[in-house]
């Protein structure tokens, strides 16, 4: 059976189609979320690059010898980012150091040895913990944790007095209040990012050695852990960034005195909190310049660790997914 | 062999049982923490907390009474401009990476947006400085704009979040009907997933609400009111932190009351928020 | 039968020339319809009619093409990135190629194979082709709206609760909302792919009722795996084996004495 000729079949003329497409509503939609897609990588560039040539001036002036020398005195125009670096370390390594182990510990019982429900219940609780503002929590470290350092400490200077990090005489402000305000503001993240990490390994891994007879906590430290250990690392990575980038707490509870002590108990200062202190009313261009160094330093090790933290935790899912 | 045999297993389960009590312990103080900051503040905020704290501006050291009216205006005007500029970038912006991007573009996105989302919020409050303050002054619209750069990444990955649940056959569905992309996406798929959207938006707003560093060179404050958008302006978070470290107690005392307003209005938005997605949705599918 | 032994029947399978039969001029034609899913060659040389206001159906076991032909009607293939059309499909004499692809698909509708009802109430479902089409004023939209319910034999079961979740209901009824909510903007075709695959046998009997109704004023080209409904609903029928169509005729023809061996073959269950 043949088939009769076609009649031509009509099409828009090409050029006109084009014109038309262009300016539909269609194609307008798209290049307006298109837009803002690509700006929001504009407006990281522009932060970038903000950061670099404000501190260029200081980057001129100081070079490398920026980050070693240990005197910040603006009225005399020197500029020394040491005692900030060290205090921000120190907090924060002080700060993981209380609660890594609270955290991973909490993690670990919410994930494997609390039942489900009270284990969703807690961890609701702890989630809305990490939404308390900073400077709650500053408020609440001047007027209930300093005082209550000040009764305890003599108490463990006794005991611990001899080791230099407890030496010296204690204000109320220090780096161990410091410290301690930092590790219950990230032990939230700690928590919730161990536990989903956790909860993530595959069951079987535990019903095999549940299946010859290890107990709940064997099973859980022996096997489970360390599946998710570079989960957890992550999570203590996140923790890290988060603790060095903290300004309000720190700045109410440190001291805000830029020197360098061994003790622990010594009032110290951190980057962001110089930033915080110094900005608004500094003195010259050269001090605004260095502030804006310390920033850009602050945001370099952040990026690295938030870079590293996020990695690990996808090794630890592509492992057990 | 036998005694042997019973002390290990009996080890073994005190170790169990003693683990079980030490990790809870931890959460339980974890869980402890929030319920006491909550009640100390309830105590000492709501205590001091009087109609003048909502109505009246600051007054001079020394002299007592006052509130921080100006600084609650303040906050809501900083958090209005923040939410305008920052929710409609994101919001946009996610859109693009759920429904048009391609893999690798949208990669791209993504990554550099986790990097705007690491920015220590001091460092975003010296960008805003660098880029509002140096041509307008300390001002309600610095402030605004600080804040808008830490909501839009999460703007952006909560709408790609919620936008990607939607399931495609919805999308196949309006399309068969002859709705374009655009019209499909607004009038099928975003409203599918509005919940999740209005939520990841509010969290959003509640994290933002507490922030204080970025504002203390931006917004930096004001003992008076603050007519229009380019005159610095007291906010509820900076109020707390500069009387806080006042030596003077009745600012001690309006302090915690602040503090107070603020957590509970913070903690308020997130409960409300986690509710939305958690609570029943209208249209769920069986 | 072996799968070698059914290569070669299509390999011997004459090359298939659309039937005529019927008078009017075809409602929507392929000519030499080639699709690709990137690399893949997924269908061979298409010719086929549908004729108006008849019930093509289009047979085959897994994976022959058919849903994916089916989709070329409306273009819905367009959705899948790397697909490309060889050939012509015409409506009404005009390539469907050229056609603003909205229009197209206000005027040749599709329901899925498996209830898609977007989450609004049962009214906002049925009304929003004729909403975003401009097809209809507030007053004219519920009248619209009971017509289509009617058409997919609903009206009945939902008139006291058009404002509910279009959730509420069964799969059966959601797959008739479907259909409802596809008839609302008055297509001319009305493609459906599989659209009984996921019902009870109830369900499937009151949509087969319906497709009857339907074809006075819209032609329906319905894909189905299963040959009885085939046998039951449609006035032509197309056999698709590889991405191949091997024959298509009249169902009675097809299925009582089809010219093909493969046809035959499939229709007698030795193959499937």
């Amino acid at each position: 059976m043949a088939t009769a000729t076609l009649p031509r079949a009509t099409r828009f003329s090409g050029r006109a189609s084009i014109l038309r497409r262009a300016f539909s509503g269609d194609s307008l939609a798209q290049a307006l979320v298109f837009l803002c897609a690509t700006g929001i990588l504009a407006l990281t560039a522009l932060l970038v690059w903000e950061l670099w040539t404000r501190s260029a001036l200081s980057r001129a002036t100081f070079g490398f010898d920026f980050l070693r020398t240990g005197t910040w005195d603006p009225v005399a125009g020197n500029f020394g980012a040491l005692p900030f670096i060290y205090g921000t370390v120190v907090t924060s390594a002080v700060g993981l150091f209380i609660a890594i182990p609270f955290g991973v510990g909490a993690a670990i019982f919410l994930a494997e040895l609390a039942p489900p429900k009270l284990s969703d219940a807690m961890t609701f609780l702890i989630e809305l913990l990490a939404a308390v503002p900073s400077v709650i929590f500053g408020l609440l470290g001047i007027f209930v944790l300093v005082p209550m350092l000040m009764k305890i400490v003599p108490g463990l200077k006794d005991a611990l007095g001899v080791l230099p990090i407890f030496s010296g005489p204690f204000y109320g402000v220090s780096l161990l209040s410091a410290g301690v305000v930092l590790s219950v503001m990230v032990a939230p993240y700690i928590i919730s990012v161990s536990r989903e990490v956790l909860l993530a390994v595959p069951r079987d891994m535990r019903e095999a050695a549940l299946a010859v007879g290890a107990t709940r906590w064997e099973t859980t430290w022996d096997i489970v852990v360390p599946h998710a250990r570079r989960g957890i690392m992550g999570s203590i990575f996140l923790a890290l960034a988060r603790a060095l980038g903290e300004t309000m707490a720190v700045t109410m509870v440190v001291g805000n005195t830029p020197k360098i002590a061994a003790s622990l108990l010594a009032p110290g200062y951190s980057i962001a909190a110089v930033i915080a202190n110094e900005f608004a009313e500094a003195t010259s261009d050269l001090h605004i310049s260095t502030l804006v160094e310390l920033g850009l330093v602050l945001f370099g090790i952040t990026i690295v660790l938030n870079g590293a933290a996020r990695l690990l935790i996808l090794a630890t899912g592509r492992k057990a997914g | 062999m036998g005694v042997t045999k019973v002390k290990l297993s009996f080890r073994r389960k005190a170790v169990n049982a003693f683990m079980l009590a030490l990790t809870g312990i931890c959460t339980v103080v974890a869980v402890g923490l929030l319920f006491f900051i909550l009640g100390y503040l309830f105590f000492k905020g709501g205590r001091s907390l009087n109609l003048n704290f909502f109505t009246q501006l600051p007054v001079p050291v020394g002299e007592s009474g006052g509130g921080m009216a100006n600084a609650l205006l303040g906050s809501a005007k900083v958090l209005l401009l923040a939410t305008c500029i920052g929710v409609p970038i994101g919001f946009l912006a996610g859109i693009y990476l759920a429904e048009y991007s391609g893999a690798a573009y949208a990669s791209v996105i993504r990554f550099v947006t986790d990097l705007l989302n690491g920015v220590p919020s001091i460092v975003v409050g010296i960008f805003a400085y660098a880029i509002i303050v140096t041509r307008v002054g300390f001002s309600t619209l610095a402030g605004g704009v600080a804040l808008s750069v830490m909501m839009i990444p999460i703007a952006l990955r909560s709408t790609e979040e919620f936008l990607r649940s939607v399931p495609v056959s919805l999308r196949e569905g309006a399309m068969a009907l002859g709705a374009t992309k655009s019209r499909t996406i607004a009038t099928v798929v975003v409203p599918a997933a509005i919940r999740g959207l209005i939520s990841g938006m509010m969290l959003n707003l509640a994290r933002v609400a507490g922030e204080t560093a970025p504002l203390l060179f931006t917004a930096f404050g004001n003992q008076f009111w603050s007519p229009g958008w380019r005159q610095p302006t007291a906010t509820l978070p900076t109020m707390i932190y500069e009387y806080a470290k006042a030596p003077y107690d009745d600012w001690h005392r309006q302090a915690w009351a602040a503090g107070f307003v603020l957590l509970t209005l913070v903690l308020l938005v997130n409960v409300t928020a986690r509710s939305i997605i958690s609570g029943g949705l209208s249209h769920k599918p069986r | 039968m072996s799968p070698d032994a059914v290569a070669k029947e299509i390999q011997n399978a004459p090359e298939n020339e659309s039937s005529t039969t019927g008078g009017a001029a075809p409602k929507l034609r392929s000519i030499k319809l080639n699709f690709f899913y990137s690399a893949y060659h997924a269908l061979h040389d298409i010719n086929l009619d549908v004729h108006t206001t008849k019930v093509t159906a289009l047979i085959g076991p897994s994976g022959c093409g058919k849903s994916t032909f089916l989709r070329t009607f409306n273009r819905m293939n367009e959705t899948i990135k790397g697909t490309r059309v060889e050939g012509e499909i015409l409506l009404d004499n005009e390539n469907i190629l050229g056609m603003e692809v909205s229009q197209l698909r206000r005027r040749v509708g599709m329901v899925f194979q498996r209830p898609n009802p977007f989450p609004k109430s049962i009214f906002d479902n049925v009304a929003y082709g004729p909403r975003i089409n401009g097809m209809a004023s507030r007053s004219g939209m519920a009248e619209r709206v009971e017509r289509s319910l009617r058409r997919a034999a609903l009206w009945e079961e939902v008139k006291d609760k058009l404002h509910k979740s279009a959730f509420d209901l069964s799969g059966g009824q959601q797959q008739r909302l479907c259909i409802a909510r596809a008839l609302a903007v008055d297509p001319e075709v009305l493609l459906l792919d599989e659209p009984c695959s996921a019902l009870d046998p109830i369900a499937t009997a009151k949509i087969e009722e319906l497709l009857f109704q339907i074809k006075d004023n819209c032609t329906v080209v319905i894909v189905t795996h299963n040959m009885q409904q085939a046998a039951r609903v449609a006035d032509f029928t197309g056999f698709f084996l590889l991405g191949k169509l091997i024959e298509f005729d009249s169902t009675e023809v097809i299925f009582k004495t089809p010219k093909v061996k493969a046809t035959e073959d499939y229709i007698t269950g030795r193959f499937g």
